[in-house]
């Protein structure tokens, strides 16, 4: 049996995926990528063959992507995020033709054709406004962990109006808003949906075309899948694994490369080398 | 003899300053804002009178300025950063006609007339790039406090070059840095360097003109004046470091002045300012 692994190695946590001839996923992983890239995917390559104790040998190719994807050091090859995100939506979600990946520092709307082609894609290049970094901010003005603000701003019925665009500034908006006396909850309920409009946004530049798919750290924050549900008055398809999709889109390339030639797949020209 | 404040609340410090008629700064007083304006503005300004020795019945005229001037529940009146700043500059810079203000979460570019009347101005206050926040982050990524960024700045060889486009991008670029093992000073005046970029841009939009006086809590760090006057290719002002952080206040402190000596001239005081006819 071959395997193949994604890493995908993005500004805020590193995500490893490995998978099996059948492209199902068989190991995963996901840490802080922290200060030292190439350490980050090396740990998070190893955590991920040890889920189903497989030997690093049995993998024989490995892709890279995302931020770090030329500091993989042990990567056969790096394809960009953006190819990666739209492979593994498609593979898991086949009806899928828009993406939309909310990352740690970065948000991007991306545009697929129904065989997983990337046909246009939108990225906030100025700046982290509208990224999962500025619900991080938001977590450490209110001291509460990330996993909790979604759930929290649900409870919400009457949303603060954020006014900050700057991630950095959010932090001061959210204490000035304490300091008035609003409710936690409304307070996250609109960072929430200032964060959803931005994301809505660019959505709208590619083109929003049924079905969505939800990919990145941030759709695991339930509060955020609602509040872009609600903006777009649709549903958004969401897998325990959105997390992993850009390892997993990673790892179904290196899969390819590795059938290439017993089965043939156009997939291919998608990598950069 | 005739004393004035001037309260300046802004997003990261408030100042406070106490003029004696003639010029004299009697007091001045610095604290982190945080998120009780009112509070903080009354606490810094009683502080300020304490180490003065006074007592808040000998001031006769107060102004406010900065984000939370409207909290500010003991002045007589209020007026604009950009006012406040031009007058102070003009006060301890007579022939300033461009002014710099580097504060925590805004950048500000103003030009004056000869009247210190503020003729074309530029903000930058959506986005932390460009603002003392943008220094402090790169610093605590670092380890490092707001007070430790100067002497570490000064060690600089090699400044590498830092994105001035997002401060939360920034990050990123540091981190590669720290891991390339470049030394933190470096990383540092880098930030210093990118910061001087966009603060050149932003006065180029209001129409510079020398003299150039910069101000602002960001110019305790020495590098930034010079790294600023190389880019300008210009000398400029830059006052002294117990004062530069200072001068918005003061420059409400100094209309403070002229407000009472308007008032006396008009030969009455409006209702409502007692502390004036005190």
């Amino acid at each position: 049996m071959a395997y193949a692994a994604g890493v995908d190695v993005g500004s805020t946590q590193t995500k490893a995926v490995i998978i099996d001839e059948t492209r199902q996923i068989i190991g995963r992983a996901l840490l802080d990528t922290g200060a030292n890239v190439v350490k980050a995917a090396e740990s998070a390559f190893v955590a991920a063959l040890e889920e189903r104790a497989i030997d690093e040998r049995e993998v024989e190719y490995i892709v890279g992507t995302g931020y770090g994807r030329y500091r993989v050091t042990f990567g056969n090859t790096q394809v960009t995020e953006i190819s990666c995100h739209g492979r593994g939506a498609v593979h898991m979600f086949p009806g899928t033709r828009t993406v939309v990946d909310m990352g740690g520092q970065d948000t991007k709307a991306i545009r697929v054709s129904s065989d997983g082609e990337i046909l246009d894609f939108c990225m906030n290049d100025k700046c982290a406004a509208g990224t999962g970094r500025f619900l991080g901010a938001a977590a450490a003005a209110l001291g509460l962990p990330l996993s909790e603000l979604g759930p929290i701003s649900l409870r919400s019925d009457k949303q603060v109006k954020i006014s900050t665009t700057c991630t950095v500034f959010a932090e001061s908006e959210v204490l000035a808003w304490i300091g008035k006396g609003k409710r936690i909850e409304d307070i996250l309920r609109g960072v929430h949906v200032s964060i959803a409009s931005r994301s809505v946004g660019l959505m709208r530049r590619v083109g929003i075309e049924d079905e969505i798919t939800f990919t990145g750290g941030v759709s695991r924050n339930i509060g955020m899948v609602r509040a872009i549900e609600e903006r777009l008055e649709r549903r958004l398809n969401l897998s325990e694994d959105s997390h992993y999709m850009g390892a997993l889109g990673a790892a179904l390339f290196a899969m390819d490369h590795l059938l290439e030639g017993r089965t043939p797949t156009r997939h291919t020209s998608a990598l950069e080398s | 003899m005739t004393i004035t404040a001037g309260v300046d609340v802004g997003s990261t410090y408030t100042k406070v300053v106490l003029l004696a008629e003639g010029g004299q700064v009697l007091a001045r007083r610095a604290n982190p804002t945080g998120f009780r304006l009112r509070e903080i503005a009354a606490t810094t300004y009683d502080e300020a009178l304490a180490e003065a020795g006074l007592t808040r019945d000998r001031v006769r005229y107060v102004i406010a300025t900065g984000i939370g001037r409207h909290q500010v529940d003991f002045k007589d009146t209020q007026v604009t950063d950009l006012t406040a700043s031009s007058r102070g500059s003009i006060r301890l810079f007579p022939r300033t006609r461009t002014i710099l203000d580097i504060g925590g979460q805004t950048m500000k570019a103003s030009r004056v007339n000869e009247a210190g009347q503020v003729v074309s101005f530029r903000l930058n206050d959506k986005c932390a790039a460009g603002t003392g926040a943008f220094l402090e982050k790169t610093a605590r990524y670092m380890g490092y406090s707001v007070n430790e960024i100067g002497p570490l700045m000064a060690t600089s060889k090699e400044p590498v070059p830092i994105s001035g486009v997002c401060a939360v991008f920034a990050e990123s670029e540091v981190i590669n840095h720290l891991s390339l093992g470049t030394a933190p000073a470096d990383i540092m005046q880098g930030a210093i360097e990118s910061l001087t970029g966009r603060s050149i841009q932003l006065m180029k939009r209001a129409g510079p003109e020398p003299e150039f006086t910069l101000i602002g809590g960001i110019l305790h760090f020495e590098t930034m004046a010079r790294s600023i006057a190389k880019a300008l290719r210009a000398d400029v002002n830059v006052p002294d470091p117990e004062m530069v952080q200072f001068v918005a206040a003061l420059g409400c402190a100094v209309l403070a002045e002229r407000r009472l000596a308007k008032l006396q001239a008009a030969g009455g005081m409006r209702s409502g300012t007692q502390a004036v006819g005190s």
